[in-house]
């Protein structure tokens, strides 16, 4: 049998029922592959192994007891923006480098009581606004396929985590693809459910009306069990969806033949890198192949996602970081003069350039007399963007297309030019204007780099977008490629 | 739309960030690149469309008012930088 992080979430589960390994052991594997092959990638910025290893004696104890479940015992690291009791939670950002929340977001209870094993907190953008990883306080996260490059962002340690075998499974957020690009990016399984599907309670907000938490693995079958455990109504997130959650697993098996998938022209127009468009038509080709249909759609107003997140975003962003003031929690200046200066120099010391950035576009843009200019058109062009899918939804199941233009750039490559950096999310930040579940799977390899798929699903049609992508892995191995520090 | 260095300087005082005058001519070049890629939207014909303010049509959901949280201030004061007879503690504000 191959080495435990080679193996799928139902292999180790089925390792573990029969006693093959214990939850220990299997913790004790991944945490020793984080102590000796992190330091090169910088993925972890908080590794737990106490409680890692007290949460897997637990976890051999359900399998003693015989009342484990499918992730009793499966190890996992939280993105480092989800509030863990007891352990600090930093959001990548010097201004929460000393916070240690006071209780566990839904997702981090939730995992919890489906018996995770939780290994440690994974590095990130500051606040989630990046696309590379170079954004974060605690240094950026190195691409496992090639460590001059970046893994994407903003959830790139837990993306990295994943393409490294550092854990089986990972959480991550997505407000404008900060899931699905570094998915692309280290070539793994990355989704995000529709909005609301998945509780926001407990996860440091950056844009209220675009955030979703979902998760990373190696397939999207791992994908199913981790939604399965994660997916559900809050009562304590006032978005939160009553909206029943179907056994994600149980609905894997969908066949492929009568799939209509439509192919947004503006995904494929001028940007897109040539042996992007080249792996993402093969990879279309194959779902022809398996008796889909595939037909050519418009998203007209799609062109128009970058310049309408980059007002709604920031917007929401300058609303929700103003509790960050060196009053309750967090980052405090030295020697305030006065409660002013207390202000000031608490957020501008606590937070980093690109988040003053975009506090700072967010502030303007809801200033008086611009109101209506930015702000009020921003959301009239949302408004757009939502029907155009509504329209294509008409016609077909899924949408399909690049998660991004290009491969994983190098770090650094980007950091000087704002606009490019945003530039990454071109295809992935409709999803969330729109409130729409959506995935990326690797789709095969341009110059030696994975490329990813994007899949785009209407809302709460996240089984559907599941069931496709497993059987595009069932015919396929792209998401068996693994980088050598992986194998 | 382009910032100069006074209009970085406002913004970041209604903001509240303390931004050395080094800076601020980066970052009033980085603010108006960022609002002349978002004046596309200037373009865009919105007449008669509804904004769109979140993507779940959805109304307000209520709880039934009674008490559904315990008592946790000393947990909460214990992140505080500075605090005093459970108090969070800032400078003097009255003089």
């Amino acid at each position: 049998m191959s080495a435990l992080h080679l193996r799928s979430v139902a292999e180790l589960a089925r390792g573990l029922q029969a006693g093959e390994f214990s939850a220990a052991e299997l913790a004790q594997h991944f945490l020793d592959r984080i102590v000796r092959l992190d330091a090169d990638l910088n993925c972890v910025i908080t590794p737990t192994p106490e409680a890692a290893l007290a949460a897997a004696a637990a976890a051999d104890a359900q399998f003693a007891k015989g009342s484990a479940g499918p992730l009793t015992g499966i190890p996992l690291l939280h993105k480092d923006i989800f509030c863990t009791r007891g352990i600090r939670t930093s959001c990548g950002s010097r201004m929460l480098d000393n916070f240690v929340a006071p209780y566990d977001a839904t997702v981090v209870d939730r995992l919890k009581r489906a018996g995770v094993v939780t290994l440690g907190k994974t590095n990130m953008d500051e606040f989630a606004m990046g696309s590379s990883n170079e954004t974060s306080f605690y240094g950026p996260v190195r691409n496992p396929w090639d460590t001059a490059r970046v893994p994407g962002g903003s959830s790139g340690g837990s993306a990295a985590a994943v393409a490294a075998g550092l854990a089986p499974l990972s959480t991550g957020t997505d407000t404008g693809g900060s899931i699905r690009q570094p998915a692309a990016l280290t070539g793994i399984t990355g989704f995000k459910p529709t909005y609301g599907r998945v509780s926001r309670y407990g996860m440091i907000a950056f844009a209220s009306s675009l955030d979703q938490a979902g998760g990373f693995a190696r397939s999207a079958e791992d994908i199913a069990y981790l939604m399965t455990a994660m997916a559900g109504f809050d009562p304590l997130d006032s978005t939160s969806a009553e909206v029943a959650v179907p056994d994600y697993v149980a609905a894997l098996e969908q066949p492929l033949a009568g799939l209509k998938l439509g192919k947004p022209r503006e995904y494929f127009a001028e940007g897109l890198d040539e042996a992007t468009r080249a792996a993402t038509e093969a990879a279309i080709a194959v779902f022809e192949s398996l008796g889909a249909t595939v037909v050519d759609v418009s998203l007209p107003s799609s062109t128009l996602s970058v310049p309408t997140y980059y007002v709604v975003a920031p917007a929401e962003a300058s609303s929700n970081l103003a509790r960050f003031d060196g009053v309750r929690y967090g980052y405090r200046c030295a020697d305030p003069l006065n409660l002013r200066d207390l202000y000031m120099r608490s957020r501008g010391e606590g937070f980093g350039r690109e988040v003053q950035r975009r506090i700072m576009i967010g502030t303007y843009v809801l200033s008086h007399g611009y109101y209506d200019a930015y702000y009020l058109q921003a959301q009239k062009v949302r408004q757009l963007i939502a029907s155009d899918f509504a329209r294509a939804f008409e016609q077909v199941d899924l949408i399909v297309g690049p998660t991004t233009q290009a491969p994983a750039f190098r770090l650094g490559e980007k950091t000087a030019d704002p606009i490019s950096m945003y530039l990454n999310d071109i295809y992935t930040i409709a999803a969330n204007l729109a409130g729409l579940p959506a995935l990326s799977l690797p789709a095969g390899l341009a110059s030696g780099l994975p490329v990813g798929l994007q899949l785009i699903g209407p809302a709460f049609a996240e089984e559907n977008l599941l069931a496709a992508a497993h059987g595009f892995q069932q015919a396929t191995d792209w998401h068996q490629l693994r980088p050598e520090i992986a194998q | 739309m382009s910032l100069d260095s006074d209009q970085v300087h406002r913004v970041a005082e209604l903001a509240r960030l303390s931004i050395t005058d080094a800076d601020l001519p980066l970052y009033a070049s980085e603010l108006s690149a960022i609002l002349d890629m978002v004046d596309q939207l200037r373009a865009a014909d919105t007449q008669g469309v509804v904004p769109m303010a979140h993507p779940l049509a959805m109304v307000q959901r209520l709880r039934a008012d009674d008490v559904s949280e315990c008592d946790r201030r000393e947990d909460f004061i214990a992140l505080a930088p500075e605090s005093a007879d459970g108090l969070f503690l800032v400078p003097q504000v009255i003089e």
